[in-house]
């Protein structure tokens, strides 16, 4: 008999997200488990003393599996269904390439720009995210998915730019892609988002906008803050 | 016929051993390109156009970019010895788990504490002996020779920074990272790592690594001091 599968998460996380859809997609059945990161439980914290952080994934009684895209890579390796990496070695090796430029180099301009008061240095952020989704637009050239035809691991690596262009743009009010740019990129946010599997596990998007406009405040405290001692 | 494999790489850059390190393992034989980090070539900057930088592995006409991501590419592109387990818990927990705090946690503290000078220095020490700590604790609980089993592999690679520049670290610094008492376990691993005969026949070895952080280590020394300052 199949041993039981917990994902401890928190609502609206792109990188929760990530490991939910690779569960969904194998057709592993899970247990949800959310977190109060602002109260962490000591579930969460006996299981990644480390980093502290969701997602973490529990398979059995073996001792936790953390971070989201080795928790993807682990999902891919230990269940049967469909591949959620390519098989391929170099576009493999693409793949992770490409999850790790989003993970090292996206995350920080993106947020940045979206939430700093300051209008000057909120720019220079601005353009470094525009040069970063020139990149990734080019990826998706001929393509519905950066995977191809239906979603990979490379797009859920990429979900967090999903939930940017759409809820966050919302949330902030700033749009950080004028209407006839990064089209490709545009297409595969609402692409993905609509993507049946996807869907299941994404909370409906006025819940996310409710969510994310509820704690406005509290991020835009936060982003200020580290950003006056840069 | 195998396809030619070339490995551009620089003297000094610990990301260009880990690969070449792999390859050494895996048994793949190639050649070695030379970069100057301070003139870079018109491959380099066509191979590598985002990161402008070592190592980039060629097989055939493909280029891989990124040292973890060459590392894992060559464990599954050619066959021999397997640089991560194969039960998929040991990759996800072990292998690749210790990979990314050699990569994440670690690394920045690490060379922080080897570049940085007064206060600074302090907290960054202090951080990289905590995560010494945690890494020595694991190589206790774990009980194998190396982080994810009896034979060098992808976490090693990951964290090989460390035995490569340990012995160096204190004459580098002015400041010692741990004492001759301390971390037996981690001691022990650098020890097997830099004892072991594929790590061994890098041509990017010890002594190179040594020499060139020598001429290089004012240089770092006020390119950290000027990015501190900004914070």
């Amino acid at each position: 008999m199949a041993e039981p599968v917990k994902l401890i998460g928190t609502f609206g996380s792109p990188f929760v997200h990530r490991a939910e859809v690779a569960l969904r997609l194998k057709g592993v059945p899970y247990e949800l488990i959310l977190e109060d990161l602002t109260n962490k439980s000591e579930l969460l914290l006996r299981h990644n003393p480390i980093h502290k952080s969701v997602p973490v994934l529990l398979h059995g009684d073996r001792p936790a599996i953390c971070e989201s895209l080795l928790i993807v890579e682990y999902i891919d390796e230990a269940f049967d269904g469909p591949p959620l990496l390519p098989i391929d070695p170099y576009d493999r090796a693409m793949a992770r390439f490409w999850a790790q430029f989003i993970e090292q180099k996206c995350a920080k301009p993106f947020w940045m720009a979206l939430w700093l008061n300051d209008g000057d240095k909120r720019e220079v952020f601005v353009k470094e995210a525009k040069e970063n989704m020139a990149l990734l637009e080019s990826r998706l050239h001929g393509k519905r998915f950066f995977a191809g035809d239906t979603v990979g691991y490379l797009d859920f690596a990429a979900c967090g730019l999903a939930l940017v262009l759409g809820v966050l743009a919302e949330v902030t009010g700033l749009s950080l892609v004028g209407e006839d740019e990064f089209p490709l990129l545009r297409r595969w946010a609402d692409d993905y988002t609509s993507e049946e599997t996807v869907k299941a596990c994404l909370p409906p998007r006025e819940q996310l906008v409710a969510h994310f406009s509820g704690k406005k405040d509290r991020i835009k405290l936060a982003v200020n803050a580290m950003a006056c001692q840069m | 016929m195998a396809e030619p494999v070339k490995l551009i790489g620089a003297v000094g850059s610990p990301f260009t051993h880990r690969a070449e390190a792999a390859l050494r393992l895996k048994g793949v034989p190639y050649e070695l390109v030379h970069e100057d980090l301070d003139n870079k070539s018109e491959l380099l900057l066509r191979l590598n156009p985002l990161n402008k930088t070592v190592p980039v592995l060629l097989h055939g006409d493909r280029a891989i970019c990124e040292s973890l991501v060459i590392v894992q590419y060559v464990d599954e592109a050619f066959d021999g010895p397997p640089l991560l387990p194969t039960d998929p818990y040991d990759r996800a927990t072990t292998a690749r788990f210790w990979a990314h705090f050699m990569e994440h946690k670690c690394s920045m503290p690490f060379w922080m504490a080897l570049w940085s000078g007064g206060e600074r220095r302090k907290g960054f020490v202090e951080e990289a002996r905590e995560n010494l700590a945690l890494l020595e604790e694991h190589l206790q609980v774990h009980g194998k020779r190396f982080l994810a089993g009896d034979a060098v592999g992808y976490p090693d690679l990951a964290g090989s920074y460390i035995p490569l520049m340990l012995d160096m670290f204190e004459e580098l610094s002015g400041t010692s990272l741990m004492g001759d008492d301390e971390y037996p376990a981690m001691r022990r691993w650098v020890k097997e790592y830099n004892s072991d005969e594929a790590v061994k026949s890098c041509v990017t070895n010890k002594k190179q690594l040594a020499a060139y952080f020598r001429v290089k280590k004012d240089k770092y020394k006020m390119m950290v001091k000027a990015m501190l300052k900004q914070y």
